[in-house]
C-alpha cells in the first residue's frame, strides 16, 4: 500500500488493475483518453484502441461474456456512438463485470457540445457512479465491478474534466483477480430478439429498483451534517466546490451514485435541513428527481445550465462573499489554440481557402482550420459527418456545388466513422471530393495509434489498413496521394479532382510535425531587404510568423522549417539559413 | 494550515506539466494534501493554458478562482497579464518576460499591449519579472524555462534548496538532470 499523487484517469486505471480487469477497449477522446493509456502500462490488462466507441463497447461486452472483467472508455460524445450496444447490453446483462467510463466536458475544454451523460444512465437503465477525486476514481472503479456482477448489469463510471485531469492523493493496493466465470450458452439471456427481450425488460426494471434500494445504504452516498439551515445535495467536482465554500456552514448529501437515486436518503436529508439546494453541473438531473419527490429545492434558478462551476460561482449564487483581484485596463488579446508551426494540415487549408472551396470539416486538430486567418471550414458537427454531409450537399445542389466542395477528415476519424459515409458516396454515387488528412496519428487527443498507423496502443507493430487500397476497393477509381508541404502539386491535384466528373479521394499525407520520429529542418529566416511587407506569408496563420516594424519575422524557437511560407513569398525573402 | 494556491500559466507546449509535476512531488513529500489540475490534449497547443497547484491540510476544489492565487507563475508576459485578477492582494506574479504573439496579434486584429510589467506594478501588483529564456539558454536548453521559473519561485518558500533539487531529480529524465539543476540555480540566484 502506498500513497501517491495521481491523475484521476490514472487512478481509474489503477482501479482496473486492482479489480483484476483483463480487457480494455476504447477510442481516445478528451478527457477520457488517459484511462486506457494508463491501463496499457499494466501488462496484466489487454488494452487496445478500437476504431470507434461502439466497437470498443462491444469488445468489452464480448470479453465480459467470455468470463473476464472488462472495460471501455469514451468521452461524452463517444457515448452517442456507443449508445446502440449500451441500451441492449443493459437488457442482456453481463457475465464477468463490465465497467464503462464516460467522461463529460463541462466547459467544453476540448469538445463540440456540453451534453450531460447522466441522461444515458437513466435512459438505458444502467447504474452510474460519479467519483469526486482520484481516490474515489480508484475505489469506485473497483466497487463498480462488484456491483456489475452483483446486479448483472454494466456499470458506468462518470468522470468529468476536473476529476479526470486533476491529480490528488490515492492509496494503492494489490491486484486481486476474481475467478473466471465460464461462458455458458444461454439464448434466453443473451439473444435479444423480441420474445426474449420482452421477458428481460421487467427484469431490468426490477434490477433498477434493487439497485435503488442498495443506494439507500451504500457507502457511495453519505450525509455530512453541518449547519442545518442549508442542505446541499451534490456530487462529483461540484461537491469539492461546495465543501470549499461552505465547510461546516451547510449540510451536504454527497452522492457517489447518481443513478438510480436513493429516494429515502434524499427525503431524510431534506427533512433534516431548513432549506434544500442541489449543486450539479449541466442539467438539473438530481434537482428534477427531488421535485418528483415533491421537495422544494433550489438549483438551476440560481446556478447556470452552462459551463463548469467553481467555488466563487457557487459562493456568489448563495449570496456569500467572493474574493476579487485587480485587472489591467488594456485589452488582452485572446490566445486560442492554433495549428502548430509545421502542421501538415496548414498547406492544404491554405489551398482550400485560396480556391474558395466550401469545406465540410470533421473532428480533430484540423477543426482549427476554421480559425482566422485561414477560416477554411464551413461546417463541423461530429465524427465522420464531413463525408456523409458533402454527399447530401452535392445531392441537393448537383453541379452547382460539386466542383468547389470538399470534405476533410483525419485518418483516425476516417477509421472511426468516415468509412461508412464514403461507402455511401461509392454506393449512391455523388460526385464528391473527400480529402483524408493523413497525419499518421490521432493528433488532437495527444498522439494515439489507430488502424492506419501500423502500431498498437503499446507502440508495437500491428495490422495496418491501406487507405488507398481501401478506397479503391469501395469503387473509387480516382485516389490521389499528395504531400501538403508541396503547394504546387497539391493544388494541381485538388483542381483536377474537383473538376473530375466522378467521386474522388485525395490523401493528403504527412506525419504530424510533433511526432518524435519526424525530423525537422532548421528554422527558416527572412531577408529583411527583400521582404516587401506584402503579408502573403501571414495568410497561413503560422504561429511562427509575425510582422515587426513592417517586416516578416520568423520565430526560431517555433519554426520547424516546413517551407510552406517560402513557397508563398514572391520576393524570395524567405529561405533556409 | 490554510490552503496555498499556485497558478502556472503559459502557452500550450511550453512545459507547464513538468513544473506542476515538480511542485506536486515536492509538496507531497512534505505531507501536505495536494491537488493539481492540468490541461491535457494536443488541441491546447499554442493556446492559453493554466495549471492549478493547491496544497494545505485539506484541499477540496482542484481549481483556483479569482482573488485566490498566492503565486502566478507565468511562462509568457501576456499570459501573466491575462490572469492578474486571480492574484490575492498580497500575492506575487513570477513571470518570464518572453513575448509570444497570439493569433489575433499575428493577424493584425489586435496589438500586443506594451509595458505590461510596468502596468501591472502600477496596479500595485508584486511582479517578479526576468528573462527566463536567456537563463534557460545559458543552462543549455530553451526548453528549461519551466525549471528556471521554478528556481525563481523557490525564493519565496522556506523549503531547503536540496528538496527542490531532489524533486527535479525525481521528475526529469536522468540525462537532463544536470542541465535542469543548472537552470534551477540560474533562476534562483538571478
Amino acid at each position: 500500500m502506498s500513497k501517491q499523487l495521481m491523475l484521476g484517469n490514472a487512478a481509474l486505471a489503477r482501479g482496473l488493475y486492482e479489480a483484476g480487469c483483463a480487457v480494455a477497449s476504447s477510442y481516445p477522446g478528451t478527457p477520457s483518453t488517459e484511462t486506457t493509456e494508463e491501463a496499457a502500462k499494466f501488462d496484466e490488462i489487454y488494452c487496445e484502441w478500437a476504431p470507434n466507441e461502439k466497437v470498443a463497447m462491444e469488445v468489452a461486452f464480448g470479453a465480459s461474456m467470455g468470463g473476464k472483467r472488462s472495460f471501455c472508455a469514451m468521452k461524452h460524445v463517444g457515448l452517442n456512438v456507443a449508445a446502440d450496444p449500451l441500451f441492449t447490453i443493459s437488457y442482456t446483462g453481463i457475465n464477468a463485470g463490465m465497467v464503462i467510463c464516460v467522461a463529460d466536458d463541462a466547459g467544453m475544454h476540448s469538445s463540440q457540445n456540453e451534453q450531460d451523460s447522466r441522461h444515458y444512465a437513466i435512459a438505458a437503465k444502467v447504474p452510474m457512479l460519479e467519483p469526486a477525486d482520484s481516490a474515489e476514481a480508484l475505489e469506485f472503479t473497483k466497487l463498480a465491478f462488484e456491483l456489475s456482477e452483483q446486479f448483472d448489469t454494466p456499470v458506468f463510471i462518470k468522470m468529468c474534466t476536473r476529476v479526470s485531469h486533476s491529480q490528488s492523493i490515492v492509496e494503492t493496493h494489490e491486484r486481486i483477480v476474481p475467478p473466471e466465470k465460464p461462458y455458458i450458452k444461454n439464448i434466453q439471456k443473451n439473444v435479444m430478439m423480441p420474445g426474449n427481450a420482452k421477458k428481460k425488460h421487467p427484469l431490468v426494471e426490477a434490477r433498477t429498483r434493487a439497485i435503488a434500494e442498495y443506494a439507500e445504504t451504500s457507502p457511495l452516498n453519505r450525509i455530512e451534517w453541518g449547519d442545518r439551515k442549508l442542505g446541499i445535495i451534490t456530487s462529483s467536482t461540484s461537491y469539492q466546490y461546495v465543501k470549499e465554500v461552505f465547510g461546516a456552514d451547510a449540510s451536504v448529501l454527497k452522492l457517489g451514485m447518481v443513478y438510480p437515486l436513493p429516494d429515502k436518503l434524499i427525503r431524510e436529508f431534506a427533512a433534516g435541513v431548513e432549506e434544500l439546494a442541489v449543486v450539479e453541473e449541466l442539467d438539473p438531473v438530481i434537482e428534477n428527481h427531488c421535485r418528483l419527490l415533491g421537495l422544494n429545492v433550489k438549483g438551476k434558478d440560481i446556478l447556470p445550465l452552462e459551463d463548469e462551476y467553481s467555488q466563487n460561482m457557487i459562493a456568489a449564487a448563495f449570496g456569500r462573499n467572493v474574493p476579487t483581484g485587480k485587472k489591467l485596463d488594456d485589452a488582452i488579446p485572446a490566445r486560442p489554440p492554433v495549428m502548430c508551426a509545421g502542421c501538415p494540415h496548414r498547406g492544404m487549408f491554405y489551398l482550400l481557402a485560396k480556391n474558395k472551396c466550401t469545406v465540410f470539416g470533421d473532428i480533430g486538430c484540423y477543426t482549427l482550420g476554421a480559425t482566422p486567418p485561414l477560416c477554411a471550414l464551413d461546417i463541423s458537427t461530429c465524427m465522420g459527418a464531413s463525408v456523409s454531409g458533402i454527399h447530401g450537399f452535392n445531392k441537393a445542389l448537383g453541379k452547382e456545388s460539386e466542383g468547389k466542395t470538399v470534405a476533410v477528415i483525419g485518418d483516425s476519424t476516417f477509421m472511426h466513422s468516415g468509412m461508412t459515409g464514403l461507402a455511401n458516396i461509392a454506393y449512391n454515387q455523388s460526385n464528391s471530393t473527400v480529402i483524408i488528412l493523413d497525419n499518421s496519428i490521432t493528433g488532437m487527443t495527444g498522439h494515439q495509434q489507430n488502424p492506419t498507423t501500423g502500431y498498437n496502443i503499446k507502440g508495437d507493430p500491428a495490422g495496418k489498413i491501406d487507405l488507398e487500397a481501401l478506397c479503391r476497393s469501395m469503387g473509387f477509381t480516382r485516389v490521389r496521394v499528395v504531400d501538403p508541404y508541396d503547394l504546387a502539386e497539391s493544388e494541381k491535384v485538388l483542381k483536377e479532382e474537383l473538376a473530375a466528373d466522378e467521386p474522388s479521394v485525395i490523401i493528403s499525407r504527412r506525419p504530424c510535425a510533433l511526432l518524435k520520429y519526424v525530423k525537422h529542418n532548421p528554422p527558416f529566416i527572412v531577408d529583411k531587404d527583400k521582404c516587401k511587407n506584402c503579408k502573403m506569408c501571414m495568410k497561413l496563420g503560422c504561429p511562427a510568423i509575425s510582422i515587426h516594424d513592417g517586416k516578416a519575422v520568423i520565430d526560431k524557437t517555433l519554426c520547424l522549417g516546413c517551407g510552406v511560407c517560402k513557397q508563398l513569398c514572391k520576393f524570395g525573402a524567405i529561405s533556409e539559413q | 494550515m490554510e490552503t496555498k494556491n499556485i497558478m502556472i500559466v503559459g502557452v500550450g507546449g511550453q512545459g507547464s506539466l513538468l513544473a506542476s509535476k515538480l511542485l506536486g512531488h515536492l509538496l507531497l513529500n512534505y505531507g501536505h494534501d495536494v491537488k493539481v489540475s492540468e490541461v491535457h490534449g494536443m488541441s491546447q497547443r499554442g493556446g492559453s493554458v493554466v495549471t492549478y497547484v493547491r496544497y494545505g491540510d485539506k484541499v477540496y476544489s482542484p481549481i483556483i478562482d479569482k482573488g485566490e492565487a498566492d503565486f502566478i507563475v507565468s511562462f509568457e508576459l501576456l499570459e501573466a497579464a491575462r490572469w492578474t485578477e486571480y492574484l490575492k492582494p498580497d500575492g506575487v506574479i513570477v513571470t518570464n518576460t518572453q513575448q509570444t504573439d497570439p493569433m489575433p496579434v499575428i493577424t493584425g486584429a489586435m496589438s500586443y499591449p506594451e509595458n505590461l510589467v510596468e502596468k501591472m506594478r502600477a496596479l500595485g501588483l508584486n511582479v517578479d519579472a526576468s528573462d527566463c529564456l536567456s537563463l534557460a539558454a545559458e543552462a543549455g536548453s530553451l526548453k528549461a524555462v519551466n525549471i528556471v521559473l521554478m528556481g525563481r519561485l523557490s525564493k519565496y518558500f522556506d523549503f531547503p534548496v536540496e528538496d527542490w533539487k531532489q524533486a527535479i531529480r525525481e521528475c526529469v529524465p536522468a540525462k537532463f538532470v544536470e542541465m535542469n539543476l543548472k537552470a534551477f540555480d540560474l533562476g534562483r540566484n538571478h
